[in-house]
């Protein structure tokens, strides 16, 4: 019988490498920096392809103590969530890849604190950010350029960029050399106009990550899958505007749900709740890197201990 | 995979290069009024290949086969419970859907104690999302030293599903398929050293049989399928021999590849993989192009979720699950109960709906009609403003089995309690909390 021949596609796209975080070399003062993207091939798919850097995890840290969150996850960080740098050290120590500040809305957040803040963050880890304003337009424009101005030289990622509200942000990121996380409710061609829109205003696409927005298991995440598929198939077929790495949030998605929130008063076949909570935010967090997300947002440390454990996995070729 | 006209037309008799059956070219015996216009139907599946009594053997063949699906359905069942695999047509879900939801197996050992009480754990677990019951689909027992057909037997009694028989010595099969006589299990393995016995076999019980051999030889695995087919075995599972999550992905994605875009019809089966004990692989499996998934343990807290990462994964992406708008009844309200608007996604239905029903408070949930969109998809494309709230509020005549006029809006969609004010004169709008998770402590506080 004739040999069976390995079916391969010839892909003519690839997405962009993009490095977030400075070391002093670069006038930052990182310990290290974190390149990813650069495939030129569907995730993983070694036979066919370049993978050449695995998906970053993220670690989102908060800028005060989070109310509301579910016991499973304050309980797995302990103290350290009491202060912010003190929890961006934790994440840094549990094997995180990058950390996450972000901001709440409260009274206290001014420019002023903000800077601080920042400052106290990168005092306290290695590791580059990312930093996410409370989502207030006009408060996340007030204390991002702050931050921008503060973390010069640092190379941090911005958030988040939308179409109601980017243009203060990705000023601030040129002017302060920084780049920005560019979000879209799930709609390839809202992520391709915003990252238009966005380099129009003269931010190269190496300094754009593209955040096409995902839902929790159970809440939408299959939307966020194929969104996802599609804007990869869409790179490696040649779109310039796709041709992004993909930052996703699980972790705050996930945790978000009743599943993961609730202990008492579930069904009896929801199982053991810290096993079905960290479960919830890991399968979220795996589903949306095997359709091609690039970097992830994660709560618990656990969770970070188990995705990466599946990334080393599918990064080796055996 | 189908093909066209054109191609159907060289294989009926008016192509044909024998002169007797050439003879009856465009005889209008299949009444059509040349063998073209038939070969066109058929291809639009609109006339069926025994219109015509004039198609050499061989033709026949070749049509038929190219009709099959590209991915075999492969069916098991027991207790009247059916599991189908396979018939896949598409790579990714958003050309078109997942069909087949890959079934899920609990792995036991015919030499563990506890085989049975597994099983019956399995049997018995059910798990509601968004209204439906998720189960698992069967147990798959494998021998290891102990008494196999006793273990099949006991496996047997205790769940009703779907059972997958691991052995790869004949004697032992047997004795597993005439325990599981009454079910149609999946046979698991023919290799390249036992095939023959086990292809009889499988003939035999008319099960289907699963083919395995080492490290991912895609060459081996379709040379073992077809001989197993000549061996009179249609229903074909096939195991590559990868195991792990970097050999699986791109083993199986090849496997998918070759069947849907190579029209390769001797690895046109569907997979069978083992997941171990980690649900981030199974996970995986789910995703990318299992038909069997086999778990080794069984926990509720890591089926939940995987349960319904499935069922998420096999969603059609055309249409959103919905529910029909209206008003709906919780824990039998009365007329001072209070009143919740939502949307008609049934997520978002459902996440309300068990809320308030296990915070044990009767209350009334209008379901407006936001073309199955959640609360802020909804808002965001112009769903579920004011003036549509207003509308099914109205329209349900709700009002009248009231005693009050308030009316508990997501928190998602506060900015809407002004407008809603103007449109429904007369009412009392209320911002509930935004996540569904904290409406029994909301009612308890604003309604107990
Ligand atoms: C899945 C999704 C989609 C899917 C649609 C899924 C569907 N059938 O609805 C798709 C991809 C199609 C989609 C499209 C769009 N989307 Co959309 N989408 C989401 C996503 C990821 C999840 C939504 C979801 O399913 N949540 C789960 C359900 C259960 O939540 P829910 O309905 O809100 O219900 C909860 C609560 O509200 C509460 N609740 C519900 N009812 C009630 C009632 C009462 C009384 C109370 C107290 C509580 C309560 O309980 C539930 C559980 O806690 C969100 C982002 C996110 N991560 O949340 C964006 C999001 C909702 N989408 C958004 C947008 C803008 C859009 C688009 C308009 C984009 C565009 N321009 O094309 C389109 C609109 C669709 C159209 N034009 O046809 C925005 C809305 C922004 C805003 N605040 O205005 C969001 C927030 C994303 C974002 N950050 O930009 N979307
Ligand atoms: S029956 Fe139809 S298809 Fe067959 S030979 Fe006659 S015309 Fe052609």
């Amino acid at each position: 019988m004739p040999a069976i021949e390995i079916p391969k596609e010839k892909w003519s796209g690839r997405v962009r490498e993009i490095t977030l975080g400075a070391t002093a070399a670069d006038g930052g003062t990182r310990a290290k920096t974190v390149t990813v993207g650069g495939e030129t091939t569907l995730p993983f798919l070694h036979f066919e392809g370049e993978i050449p850097h695995p998906p970053a995890i993220a670690i989102e840290v908060q800028d005060r103590k989070p109310t509301g969150w579910s016991p499973v996850l304050l309980d797995a960080w302990g103290d350290a969530t009491e202060d912010v740098a003190a929890w961006a050290k934790a994440a840094e120590e549990a094997g995180a890849d990058v950390v996450l500040l972000q901001f709440g809305a409260h009274d206290d957040l001014t420019p002023e604190y903000a800077r601080q803040t920042l400052r106290r963050v990168l005092g306290a880890t290695g590791l580059p950010l990312i930093v996410f304003g409370p989502g207030q337009a006009e408060l996340d424009n007030e204390i991002l350029v702050a931050v921008a101005e503060e973390g010069k030289g640092e190379n941090l990622v911005l958030g988040v960029c939308e179409d109601k509200n980017y243009r203060t942000i990705v000023a601030a990121a040129l002017a302060h050399g920084h780049m920005v996380d560019a979000r879209t409710a799930m709609d390839v061609n809202l992520a391709k106009q915003l990252n238009i829109l966005i380099s129009d205003m003269g931010l190269p696409l190496e300094r754009i990550v593209m955040d096409p927005t995902t839902g929790a298991l159970g809440y939408g995440i299959e939307y966020g899958y194929s969104v996802m598929e599609r804007l990869r198939l869409a790179a490696l077929q040649g779109d310039s505007m796709t041709q992004l790495p993909m930052l996703v949030t699980p972790g705050e998605e996930a945790w978000r749900t009743k599943e993961a929130r609730a202990g008492e008063g579930v069904p009896e076949a929801w199982g053991d709740w810290a096993e079905r909570a960290i479960n919830w935010e890991v399968l979220t967090a795996s589903t949306l890197i095997e359709s091609g997300a690039d970097i992830v947002v994660l709560r618990h440390p656990e969770s970070l201990n188990r995705v990466r454990e599946m990334i080393n996995a599918l990064m080796s070729k055996e | 995979m189908a093909l066209s006209g054109l191609q159907i037309y060289k294989l009926l008799p008016a192509s044909s290069k024998n002169p007797e059956v050439k003879k009856h070219a465009n005889c209008k015996e299949c009444g059509f009024p040349t063998c073209l216009a038939f070969a066109m139907k058929l291809a639009q599946k609109q006339a069926e290949l025994s219109q015509c009594p004039y198609v050499e053997e061989e033709s026949k063949t070749q049509l038929e086969a190219s009709a099959a699906p590209p991915i075999r359905l492969v069916t098991l069942s027991a207790d009247g419970r059916k599991l189908e695999v396979g018939n896949e047509t598409v790579l990714f879900r958003h050309e078109k859907t997942f069909y087949h939801q890959p079934g899920l197996f609990v792995r036991v050992k015919d030499a563990q104690p506890d085989a049975a009480e597994v099983a019956k754990a399995v049997g018995e677990y059910s798990v509601e999302y968004v209204g439906m019951d998720l189960t698992l689909d069967g147990v798959a027992i494998e021998a290891a030293g102990g008494d196999f057909a006793a273990t099949v037997a006991a496996v047997k009694a205790a769940c009703p599903f779907p059972l997958i028989l691991m052995t790869e010595d004949p004697a032992t099969a047997e004795a597993g398929l005439k325990a599981a006589q009454g079910t149609r299990p999946l046979l698991y393995a023919a290799t390249p050293d036992n095939w023959e016995a086990m292809a009889k076999l499988a003939a035999q019980y008319e099960v289907p049989l699963a083919v395995r051999v080492e490290g991912g030889d895609l060459t081996a695995l379709a040379a073992l399928a077809e001989q197993v087919k000549e061996a009179g075995v249609e229903d074909i599972v096939l195991d590559p021999g990868v195991r792990g999550y970097s050999r699986s992905l791109a083993v199986f994605t090849q496997l998918r590849r070759l069947a849907l875009k190579k029209n390769e019809r001797k690895v046109g089966y569907p997979l069978i993989a083992f997941a171990g004990d980690d649900p981030i692989l199974a996970g995986q499996h789910i995703a990318k192009y299992a038909g069997f998934v086999v778990l080794d343990r069984f926990s509720p807290g890591t089926v939940y979720p995987l349960l319904v990462m499935r069922a998420n994964i096999f969603t059609d992406p055309q249409k959103p699950i919905q529910v029909q708008p209206g008003i709906y009844e919780i824990n039998n309200p009365g007329p001072g109960d209070p009143l919740m608007v939502t949307t008609n996604f049934s997520i978002t239905y459902f996440a309300v709906a068990n809320e308030v029903e296990s915070s044990g408070m009767p209350g009334w949930l209008l379901v407006a009609d936001a073309e199955g969109m959640s609360v802020l998809t909804a808002w965001a494309a112009g769903k579920f403003d004011a003036e549509r709230i207003a509308k099914s509020v109205n329209s349900t005549g709700v009002a009248e089995k009231l005693s009050h006029h308030r009316l508990i809006i997501p928190g998602h969609v506060a900015v809407l309690m002004g407008e809603l004010e103007e449109e429904l004169p007369g009412w009392e709008i209320n911002v509930g909390p935004r996540e569904a998770v904290d409406l029994p402590n909301y009612l308890k506080m604003q309604w107990g």
